[in-house]
């Protein structure tokens, strides 16, 4: 039987400036009519380059330096565009990775779909309007007739990404390469996409490869695992197999690292009796005016409890109103009804000049590290920011302090002298958690501390801040949609969806005897469930 | 004795990070521009243009005032770089000469519309609401009338000489700096390293000068450098006009004013001073062009 896709030995290396890199080191593998492969990697593995290859879409600074790369039996390693043209939609489609930009804004979702159809088939034909509506049912969409006149701009993200499937079996092909296709997705959406994705796959016979930095979903959806580092293949086979007993120390890392799998450390249990609660909120509840005299309930009756030294959890899927929560606790936004307390003070109404002290006992980590520091500071001119505010400290004290901070989130101190783009997403992530902690403040709200980072960086992070809160005593509010993070971290955990609580408890209570369906479903929906079952 | 031996450590990497400061860090950056030739050869004149502006002496001996009318409208030579005028004035040296004039008007110029557009800017981004519209209308009201028109007009009300001129075309280039700072600022205002800051107890003053302006200062330097080179020819056509510095005052505008009437005896008159202009105005571009593409 003839193999879909073989690789051998394949090399490409990135020329630029006069510097070359290695992104793909002689990997070998193949796949079969039907297959699904996953190819899990951190970010700088080469796996979206091997996606590209196998697309004939390298950027012209990339070059096959050696090896076979045989699609179909053609070898394209070094093919005409023309031939490669004819591989891309019919024989290999891509679902791409940003559902958010990957459409084009100015045409209607039909007009997209079929301008697919009509390469395929090689003009337009009569049946063609009803081809499209068909797809969009396949993929799942509802009233596909309104859809296919809808723009992008109208449709969410699990639609767009739904619409960007429906294009990429279009062209009927007999492998689809999707590229990290759910990561920009809520975790329930992400469920159901990817459910979807595998049985279209499986019913029609197409063989499929993920393209992943999530171990759990490699380990649900695929026959067989690649596990890449560094552009080297460090590990691959059966996905149960590998997931199970993995060979290289490199996958047993992930696998650790992967909070979905293996005893997750618990948080160490904090006694709150006789404790004042911290941070309370009492029935909060939050409307934004929208024109045409509309409102919008984007909190309701909300009411929580942050004792000192522990850690309180808010899920929820995007639009929950899990950050407008923080944004209230914070001072940036004014609670519509109910009242917010911070160490027994009300801070409903206070001013920005009243709140001012209260932000040395309260301070934010932001979500995304690459944009929460100013790329123009030093790291140490970051770090002690806030004591210079508050005037808190100068000159050799400062240095001292800033010395201190970098030893408690565990940087080298000559990282104080570098500048934000000289370090890595997990270290910016360190460098603004010493930033917040320079004041020695009593709360951390942090808001989606490590979405934006590797599993692996993900892992030493969490470690981090358990270690700090072991160490300092501080408090956190942590808002998260992954429950994975959460189960390592929280103390008490509350569940919202469209801003109104569906749970809230003790984190064991909440996340082993989940009550309501909705948490059941947040649980479920957590990649690499199958595995850990099993 | 374990005291001592923590404590030294400690001091071996205070001093370690101390040394790379801001001078290091900036050389580091003009490291591999000085490998571009392109960008060295602009470099070098707008640096010779600089300092025949300040001292133009260095460069020549010659009177630029000194006329010879048995030496008039001689082409270029080893003796006259770029010929003689009418009166058997030496060109390459009022060149030179009329560098002074030239480029103090376009600095001044362009020091004028930075100051006034990134303080509207500033405070039209920063501000927002009533203030913003206000003073947005008024930048497109600048930004209706033709730029000549509007120096002319200037001109016309404030008189005539190289100051004025230079007042003139700064106002006249005031709209795309106020409008490029407001953009910057409204986008860097709702970075979240900005938020970061305040909730860090940072004023909005501080939080304006440390971390709004450094970052939004990119795009507006490069457009100051890039309108150095459109405020010279401003200047220069004003000049040609008529409105500028009054003869025998050498300024690049009247330089090629004057040689209009001897175009086909001697063309080199108006030719040469022309395109040493362009030059510069080129050497401009091409600077403001390499700083655009490594901000990206």
């Amino acid at each position: 039987m003839s193999r879909l896709i073989d690789v051998q030995d394949l090399r490409v290396s990135y020329h630029s400036a006069g510097r070359v890199t290695e992104a793909v080191r002689g990997v070998s593998f193949h796949l079969d009519p039907g297959e699904t492969l996953a190819i899990v990697g951190e970010s700088g593995s080469g796996k979206t380059t091997i996606a590209s290859a196998l697309l004939g879409l390298l950027p012209a600074t990339a070059r096959i330096d050696g090896g076979v790369l045989k699609v179909t039996d053609h070898d394209i390693s070094h093919a005409s565009e023309r031939s490669k043209q004819q591989l891309r939609g019919r024989v290999v489609g891509l679902v791409p990775q940003d559902p958010m930009v990957s459409l084009n804004p100015t045409l209607s979702i039909g007009k997209q779909i079929a301008e697919s159809l009509v390469l395929r088939h090689g003009k337009r034909y009569p049946g063609l309007d009803a081809d499209v509506l068909e797809l969009l049912e396949q993929v799942g969409l509802d009233n596909p007739a309104l859809r296919a006149a809808q723009y992008p701009h109208e449709l969410s993200g699990g639609m767009r990404q739904r619409v960007l499937i429906a294009i990429a079996l279009a062209g009927e092909p007999r492998l689809i390469i999707a590229d990290e296709p759910t990561s920009a997705l809520d975790v329930t959406v992400q469920k159901r996409i990817l459910d979807h994705l595998e049985q279209l796959v499986k019913a029609r016979g197409i063989a499929l490869v993920i393209i992943t930095h999530d171990l759990g979903v490699a380990a649900d959806r695929a026959d067989r695992v690649l596990v890449m580092r560094q552009g080297e293949l460090v590990e691959s086979g059966v996905a149960s197999k590998v997931l199970s007993a993995p060979g290289h120390s490199y996958t047993r890392d992930l696998l650790a690292a992967a909070p979905a799998f293996g005893e997750t450390p618990r948080p160490v249990s904090v006694s709150t009796l006789g404790a004042q609660p911290l941070l309370e909120f009492e029935g909060v509840g939050k409307r934004f005016q929208l024109p045409h005299g509309q409102h919008f309930q984007a909190l309701q009756d909300l009411s929580l409890e942050v004792y000192p030294g522990q850690t309180l959890a808010i899920v929820g899927e995007s639009g929950s109103g899990k950050s407008t929560s923080l944004r209230i606790a914070l001072g940036l936004e004014q609670p519509s009804s109910g009242r917010v307390r911070f160490a027994g003070q009300d801070i409903g109404g206070l001013s920005w000049k009243a709140f001012r002290p209260l932000r040395q006992r309260m301070q934010l980590v932001q979500q995304n590290p690459f944009a929460a520091l100013d790329p123009k500071f030093s790291i140490y001119q970051s770090v002690v920011e806030p004591l210079v505010s508050f005037g808190r400290l100068k000159g050799r004290e400062l240095e001292q302090a800033a010395r201190r901070l970098m030893e408690q989130v565990q940087l080298p101190a000559s990282y104080l002298d570098r500048l934000p783009r000289e370090l890595s997403g997990g270290q910016r992530q360190r460098v603004a958690i010493a930033r917040a902690l320079a004041l020695k403040p009593d709360l951390l709200l942090l808001d989606e501390p490590v979405s934006a980072l590797d599993v692996s960086v993900q892992a030493q992070i969490l470690d981090l801040l358990r270690e700090l809160q072991a160490e300092l005593g501080v408090a956190y509010v942590l808002v998260s949609h992954d429950l994975a993070v959460v189960a390592s971290l929280a103390h008490q955990v509350v569940v919202l969806k469209q801003g109104q609580v569906v749970e809230q408890g003790e984190a064991g209570r909440v996340l082993e005897q989940p009550q309501a369906s909705y948490t059941r479903e947040l649980l479920e929906a957590v990649p690499g469930r199958r595995l850990a079952v099993a | 004795m374990t005291v001592l031996q923590r404590l030294i450590p400690v001091a071996g990497e205070a001093s370690q990070w101390r040394p790379r400061r801001r001078l290091q860090r900036l050389l580091d950056q003009a490291g591999p521009l000085l490998r571009r030739p392109g960008f060295v050869v602009a470099l070098v004149l707008v640096l010779f243009t600089l300092a025949a502006a300040l001292w133009p002496g260095l460069f020549t001996q010659v009177d630029p005032y000194a006329t010879q009318p048995s030496a008039k409208l001689l082409p270029p030579s080893a003796a006259h770089w770029f010929g003689t005028d009418e009166l058997g004035r030496d060109l390459y040296t009022r060149v030179l000469y009329g560098a002074r004039l030239s480029v103090e008007a376009a600095l001044l110029a362009v020091g004028l519309a930075l100051v006034s557009g990134l303080g509207l800017g500033i405070v039209s981004g920063f501000i927002g609401g009533r203030v913003d519209a206000l003073i947005m209308r008024l930048v497109d009201v600048l930004l209706a009338l033709p730029g000549l028109l509007l120096a002319l007009a200037i001109v016309t009300a404030i008189g005539f000489g190289t100051i004025p001129v230079a007042i003139a075309v700064g106002v006249g280039i005031i709209p795309g700096f106020a409008r490029t700072t407001r953009a910057e600022v409204l986008r860097i205002k709702t970075l979240p390293y900005v938020e970061a800051a305040r909730l860090g107890g940072a004023s909005w003053g501080r939080t304006l000068l440390r971390h709004v302006l450094p970052n939004a200062w990119g795009p507006v330097a490069v457009l100051a450098t890039l309108d150095i080179g459109a405020a010279i020819l401003a200047t220069a056509g004003l000049s040609f006009l008529g409105f500028g510095a009054a003869p025998p005052a050498a300024e690049w505008g009247t330089l090629i004013a004057n040689g209009r009437h001897f175009l086909i005896t001697a063309p080199w008159v108006s030719l040469l001073p022309g395109l040493f202009l362009v030059l510069v105005v080129f050497s401009l571009n091409h600077i403001a062009r390499t700083f655009e593409e490594i901000q990206r």
